[in-house]
């Protein structure tokens, strides 16, 4: 038998990753990061913010958003050091370091989320 | 080895592509911003467990987060990371009509219809992420 390559996953995992971040990141990013520090709108309650957070399909969601987002990372950032800085000859190292640190981020992100 | 054997043993030529290949043309440059995008989407899931885990330890650590976060350098940081991620899902929704054939009734969807359904997608899962926080 052929031996499996995990290519197909891999771009499975960077296409599902590509979507989620397409369509979740870019509020959540405004929301947290530039519009509550800035001021132009109240940080919500810690109450609220822990009771939206303890349901379990913000978990899921928020838990598979950060699993995809790693791996949709992992992915292009992989092919960026290949073909942008032209290091196709460490890739051994660098795929132990991007699929590696998605791995870690993974098992991190459930960690936190599902420790809430 | 000797010098016979590696003069004679025929090796493939690959033109020397230089490092900063991606700053002679603007597609390219556009390319290879895409591909840091994923950088800041990484970044992204790094502040998004900070916060996370603040909230998870008590208003104290909530409050220490929020402080942080207002620090100049990482609403810096979240600033241009937002401009990437823009980038990532502009181009991200542009492409889908090539990586997706539809068809419905035996016609093609038409891509200016699919990209039209991204962008509505994006708008209600915008809108109700921003009221499931907002709402408390």
């Amino acid at each position: 038998m052929a031996r499996k390559s995990p290519e197909p996953l891999l771009w499975l995992l960077f296409s599902a990753g590509g979507m989620a971040a397409a369509l979740l990141v870019p509020v959540l990013l405004f929301l947290f990061g530039i519009a509550f520090p800035l001021g132009w709108l109240s940080f919500p309650d810690h109450a609220h913010l822990l009771s939206v957070l303890r349901h379990p399909v913000t978990k899921i969601v928020l838990f598979g958003l950060c699993v995809l987002c790693l791996f949709h990372w992992a992915h292009r950032f992989r092919y960026t050091l290949y073909d942008g800085l032209q290091l196709k000859r460490l890739s051994r190292l660098i795929n132990v370091f991007c699929y590696g640190g998605a791995v870690l981020g993974s098992v991190a992100a459930g960690w936190v989320l599902f420790g809430v | 080895m000797n010098r016979t054997t590696r003069t004679t043993r025929p090796a493939l030529y690959r033109k020397p592509v230089p490092i900063f290949w991606w700053l002679h043309r603007r597609a390219y440059l556009v390319f290879v911003l895409r591909e840091l995008s994923s950088v800041f989407i990484a970044w992204f899931v790094v502040f998004l467990l900070l916060m996370v885990g603040a909230v998870a330890d008590g208003g104290d650590a909530y409050e220490r987060f929020q402080d942080w976060s207002a620090n100049g350098w990482v609403t810096g940081l979240n600033a241009i990371a937002l401009l990437f991620v823009l980038l990532h899902t502009v181009t991200w929704f542009g492409l889908a009509p090539r990586a997706m054939v539809v068809r419905l009734r035996g016609r093609r969807v038409r891509p200016r219809s699919i990209v039209g359904l991204h962008y509505v997608l994006w708008a209600l899962l915008t809108a109700a992420v921003t009221w499931l926080v907002l709402s408390g």
